[in-house]
């Protein structure tokens, strides 16, 4: 849980395409029995990544020339479906940074906002310019500041959105809110108090 | 000035803004299941914090529970293990298990509201997207991720962005053989699954309003497939009748209090909104779907898409869908072999769904090339129907009567589909790989067209199968 200030993401990047990817895609089910996170990484997009017997399906994310690509490229809806933040995890001990998408489902979004990770949105157009950035030079570096909202990437500049909220507290270094909530203890009880429930 | 029920449940719930533009809103209940709690009782202990409040929190197991054998220890090992963490963690925080066996297990969305926990004009969280059902007493119900967990854990409190409000009307009436799930599968298919982004849905009109509260429940389970952060129905005359005498629920003069403050969070008459969308219930059939996302769904009498019909990257959806699916563009959807009938979830697994399939099955026969299962929401829903026989008539017709869980929903546990059998599902997500196999594939339908499916081998009109009109 990042409680520094982030302006700036770079790396290099790659492109994950298709609409309405949900989490049960992202990590499928059968890896969320566990009692911690650690192991998560490696399960990330498994049945896309992988057949049944273990083979490699030889997806984008297993070339050779993607291996330690930091920025997530996907398009609209990521992260549909189940609130598992065993998504996200599995994203970030991957190895990736920041994820730029054409939309995010709001549970998804929320979920990589605590754990640090930026989610920007990006028009289709300028996000298909990214994909063939990724796809001619997978080592083209991507900078993704969120301070200006612009993402930078092979001499282009594109701008993107961020919901207010989530880039203020990337800013601040405060997308980690539990210090915050807790320092409100006496507001807390007095609103349970109103409300019966204390 | 007038508010809806977004509105002034908010109001009431608001500890105060924080820095980051997000407000922090006191949670009145929070449910927990294995499968997302762990993690965020192991964050309170790395933090050396307590639970705030353990008198708001309520847990129950329900995603990995074995359907068939639930005698412990479990036979897979690390199910049994998240169940030990979870009675574990109960245990020292001092919060209230519904363990199995105890007669109140259950399917964490069927355990709240059959308790009485759920009541109008709460904040309610769980670490789970189908918390939206709660949504149906006229509750702002959320489901969160685990760090979300751990804040309602430690503080009682989330950081909440405000969302929009969507009106969805439904008048008119419904069909013969319509019903609650046809219902919300149709407003998806027609909003999107990214649709309700940004919005809180209020589901409306005398459609709604003439439904149990079990059909809402259906209704605003599915709000988080049409991509809306939670879905709602104002509280009425139902929900108080539902409530009423259920065990969390106060009785005498504190019901009288209880039952003024819960019709003061009703939307006011003149509230403005967001934005409105307005159904005719008569334009409704019954709905299944064809692809991999609860909107990819068609009238059963209606024809799988064309790919070559439909602009951009949802061409590509469209295409990838079909071929995952096998299913050829231009043919009808009804007809369909299925392997597989499943009834049950949070979605459609409560007592209602299951009277409603016995009143037709009975004296049928599920095709003999179909394997099918009926899994009980919780031990409450699953006790109601054995006194009432229900189960007896399933079984008389070829189903697997099964013990209280999530079960096939999502195949946490050991009910999964094999290879890439069909599934008719009464569930709620026809995600690839969702039912445990990576090829297996999913045709979500209500629990009414489940059975019709079973009965003919492949997708069917309930409405012809068992003659209704």
């Amino acid at each position: 849980m990042s409680q520094y200030s982030i302006y700036k993401i770079s790396g290099s990047g790659v492109y994950i395409e298709g609409n309405d990817i949900d989490t049960d895609r992202i990590i499928p089910a059968r890896f969320l029995k566990c009692v911690t996170f650690d192991e998560l990484g490696d399960s990330l997009f498994y049945d896309v990544r992988f057949n049944e017997d273990g083979s490699s399906k030889h997806h984008v994310l297993d070339k050779p020339e993607y291996q330690g690509a930091e920025i997530l490229i996907s398009d609209a809806n990521f992260g549909c479906g189940s609130s598992r933040e065993h998504a996200p995890q599995a994203i970030q001990k991957f190895g990736f940074r920041a994820i730029i998408a054409g939309s995010f489902a709001e549970i998804f979004h929320g979920n990589c906002t605590t754990l640090g990770i930026p989610c920007v949105s990006m028009p289709a157009e300028d996000r298909q310019k990214m994909a063939a950035a990724v796809a001619d030079d997978p080592d083209t570096s991507i900078i993704v500041d969120l301070e200006n909202l612009q993402v930078i990437c092979a001499n282009e500049v594109f701008n993107v959105t961020m919901k207010a909220s989530a880039r203020e507290a990337f800013l601040a270094g405060t997308t980690d809110p539990l210090d915050t909530l807790l320092a409100q203890r006496d507001s807390i009880d007095a609103v349970a108090k109103k409300l019966g429930y204390a | 000035m007038a508010r809806n029920l977004f509105q002034k449940v908010w109001d009431a719930h608001l500890v105060g803004p924080l820095a980051s533009g997000q407000s922090q809103i006191f949670i009145a209940l929070h449910l927990i299941h294995e499968v997302t709690s762990p993690q965020a009782f192991g964050m309170l202990q790395d933090k050396g914090l307590k639970v705030a409040y353990p008198s708001r929190t309520f847990a129950t197991v329900d995603h990995i529970i074995p359907t068939d054998d639930a005698s412990r220890p479990l036979q897979d090992a690390m199910a049994e293990k998240m169940l030990q963490v979870l009675t574990d963690s109960t245990a020292a925080h001092g919060i209230e298990f519904f363990k199995p066996g105890s007669g109140t297990q259950g399917i964490v969305h069927v355990v709240g509201p059959e308790q009485g926990l759920t009541q109008p004009g709460m904040t309610i969280c769980c670490g789970d997207s189908h918390t939206a059902t709660h949504g149906a007493f006229g509750c702002i119900a959320l489901g969160i991720g685990t760090s979300q967990v751990r804040d309602v854990l430690a503080s009682q409190t989330l950081a909440m962005d405000p969302v929009q409000v969507r009106k969805i009307s439904v008048e008119g009436q419904l069909q013969a053989g319509v019903t609650a799930k046809d219902v919300i599968l149709h407003i998806i298919r027609t909003l999107g699954v990214d649709g309700g982004v940004g919005f809180a849905y209020e589901y409306a009109g005398s459609v709604i309003e003439n439904m149990s509260m079990e059909e809402r429940m259906t209704i605003c389970n599915m709000s988080i497939e049409g991509g809306a952060r939670c879905g709602y129905i104002n509280p009425d005359q139902t929900t108080f009748d539902y409530l009423s005498g259920r065990p969390r629920v106060p009785t005498g003069d504190a019901w009288d209090a209880a039952l003024e403050q819960w019709q003061s969070f009703a939307s006011d008459a003149d509230a403005a909104y967001d934005d409105e969308v307005v159904f005719h219930g008569e334009d409704i059939r019954p709905t299944v779907t064809w692809g991999v996302t609860p909107a990819q769904a068609l009238f059963i009498d209606e024809n799988i898409p064309n790919p070559e019909e439909v602009e951009g990257l949802d061409r590509a959806l469209v295409t990838d869908a079909l071929d995952y699916m096998q299913l050829e563009a231009n043919a009808p959807i009804k007809g369909t072999p299925i392997d597989v009938a499943f009834i049950g979830s949070c979605t459609n697994g409560r007592l209602s769904d299951f009277q409603q399939v016995a009143e037709l099955i009975e004296g049928k026969k599920v095709a003999a090339s179909v394997r099918a299962i009926a899994v009980p929401g919780s031990e409450q829903v699953d006790k109601a129907a054995r006194e009432l026989g229900i189960n007896l008539i399933f079984e008389a017709a070829g189903f697997e009567w099964r013990l209280p869980g999530c079960s096939m929903c999502l195949a946490m546990n050991p009910d999964k589909l094999n290879g890439d059998e069909v599934c008719a599902s009464s569930s709620n997500r026809n995600f690839i790989g969702r039912q445990g196999s990576p090829t297996g594939r999913t045709i979500l339908m209500s629990p009414v067209m489940v059975a019709a499916a079973a009965v003919s081998g492949s997708v069917a009109d309930a409405r012809e199968v068992f003659d209704i009109s």
